[in-house]
């Protein structure tokens, strides 16, 4: 099963609202998936500054770590702020590559979840609701938002297994369906030096389109080559710095309803997902059609 | 009329009355309000009663559907009377995938467009699209009528036993086994009641009908090598 939620706004009064209405959607969702759950939510993006959020399951001794090798190696105020098993680092975008590093070298147990100028990526094992207790996601202001909700067929219930997947700075993806040839790809990927962390077929799915997109393809020319190289059954919702996609295979077998106002355009793996949206009952809702790619952006 | 509000009483508790309408006096009229998107409304209904219902449903709505008329003012998820037996089901809005699925008798109408697998194995049931309908539907039909006023998706009646198709507008893309066939007077009567009890404002005389060419029902030596 898996449920997915998105929502992108166009009306900026309601950023405000976005960690509430996304986080409402998504507890809906629950009982099509109560293993793992995740969001992505893109703040406003900063022109010099990026964020990285990371992991880890040890986040009392990783974190402590990281936080006195940033003080001891950066030379500039930290900034610096903790959320459970995660933490966000805010920091020049000259400085982001040497921080990855840090983190690679210092807490090698920790996973970047995501980098980029506006998204933050939060999740973990368990229910919805306790994922967005945890992350504090329903207090969250942002732009658009992406959520997913995990029941696992192909692998195991990990926190790396969770969905949104990050596929490049600011982008991200989360799937419902399965993809039966996701072996081979990840051997393909691999050959290609793709880092591929987990025996998932949805993190192949995120890979495949960070390296269509390294090698110069914009994420709508990289989804519709993935109607082509991706076997198996995907709805697929999108996100990247001002963008919102969506994408199902051609069989469609797995549900999509998608809403759209003057206020935002919205996803839902079922139209109960939706009915709390504003002014639900004068948006139009459809159904998005097979092998077509839709996209949004600001 | 009785009134069922889905913001506050329960889900269980409507479909207990709606299947035992005798326990409540024979009501005959029911309507049901903040549906909300729930699965399983007025499922396995049977006894000749009215359901309203005031907005969009989940998935299976009207499932297994005995002798009860159904009148959706909204859309409906996947599985829209699924294995219905007779009786009446009218969406105002779209419905998802496999609506009328099964369907051994009755009428389904859609006012809107139906998505992929409309009809996906029908056997016996009448089911009236307004709008389009999506790929891959009739698949394996064996009686009944699809009537669809706008346009057919890819592979329409894939291996197809029987039942006729009658589409409007562009079919572009028929399944294997399914052929264009002669539109008779008894077809065009047919459509002309099934259009008008599903308040469709076509001519009979615009459709084109579709049907199987019986190529699949026996081994053929022919394609032994095919094996």
């Amino acid at each position: 099963m898996c449920g997915i939620v998105g929502l992108f706004l166009k009306d900026h009064s309601l950023q405000n609202q976005l960690g509430q209405l996304l986080s409402q959607m998504l507890i809906t969702m629950s009982d099509r998936g109560p293993d793992s759950a995740g969001v992505a939510i893109y703040g406003e993006p900063a022109n010099t500054e990026s964020k990285i959020t990371i992991q880890s399951d040890k986040q009392n001794n990783d974190f402590e770590t990281l936080e006195s090798i940033l003080r001891e190696k950066l030379d500039e105020r930290l900034d610096i702020s903790f959320k459970d098993t995660h933490a966000v680092i805010r920091a020049n975008n000259t400085k982001i590559k040497f921080i990855l590093e840090l983190i690679e070298n210092y807490i090698p147990r920790a996973r970047v979840m995501s980098v980029g100028s506006s998204i933050e990526i939060y999740k973990e094992t368990g229910m919805p609701s306790s994922v967005i207790d945890r992350f504090s996601i329903h207090k969250m202001k942002g732009s658009h938002g992406i959520g997913h909700t995990r029941m696992a067929t192909e692998s195991e219930v990990t926190t790396l297994g969770a969905h949104p997947f990050s596929t490049a700075p600011d982008e991200c993806l989360v799937h419902n369906g399965s993809l039966s040839n996701h072996n081979n790809l990840r051997r393909n990927l691999v050959r290609d030096g793709i880092k591929v962390e987990t025996e998932n077929d949805s993190e192949i799915a995120a890979a495949y389109l960070t390296n269509q997109m390294s090698d110069g393809a914009t994420l709508g020319e990289a989804l519709e080559k993935g109607l082509a190289d991706l076997d198996g059954f995907f709805t697929f919702v999108v996100g990247t710095k001002r963008g919102f996609g969506v994408l199902r295979d051609p069989i469609a077998c797995k549900p999509a309803v998608m809403a759209e106002t003057d206020q935002y355009v919205a996803f839902g793996s079922e139209y109960r997902a939706l009915v709390d949206l504003p002014n639900i009952t004068q948006a139009k809702i459809w159904e998005p059609e097979p092998s077509t790619v839709y996209f949004w952006t600001q | 009329m009785k009134n069922f509000d889905l913001k506050k009483d329960s889900l269980s508790s409507l479909n207990e009355a709606l299947q035992a309408p005798h326990d409540h006096d024979n009501q005959i009229d029911w309507q049901v309000t903040n549906p909300r998107g729930s699965h399983a409304i007025a499922v396995g209904l049977d006894a000749p009663i009215n359901v309203s219902i005031e907005g969009s449903v989940g998935y299976y709505c009207g499932g297994m559907n005995k002798q009860a008329n159904i009148h959706i003012f909204g859309s409906a998820g996947p599985g829209l009377g699924e294995n219905m037996m007779s009786g009446k089901i009218i969406v105002e809005g779209d419905a998802s995938q496999y609506a009328g699925a099964t369907g051994n008798g009755g009428l389904l109408v859609v006012k809107g467009n139906a998505a992929s697998r409309c009809g996906i194995s029908m056997k016996g049931i009448d089911i009236v699209v307004h709008g389009n309908i999506g790929h891959m539907s009739a698949f394996m039909a064996q009686s009944g009528n699809l009537v669809v006023l706008g346009n057919a998706g890819e592979a329409l009646g894939d291996s197809l036993y029987e039942a006729n198709l009658f589409v409007r507008g562009s079919a572009n893309d028929l399944g294997a086994d399914c052929i264009e066939k002669e539109m008779k007077q008894k077809h065009l009567e047919t459509l002309d009641s099934l259009l008008r009890e599903a308040e469709a404002d076509a001519k009979p005389e615009d459709f084109r009908r579709y049907g199987s060419a019986r190529e699949l029902y026996h081994f053929k030596i022919d394609n032994a090598s095919d094996y």
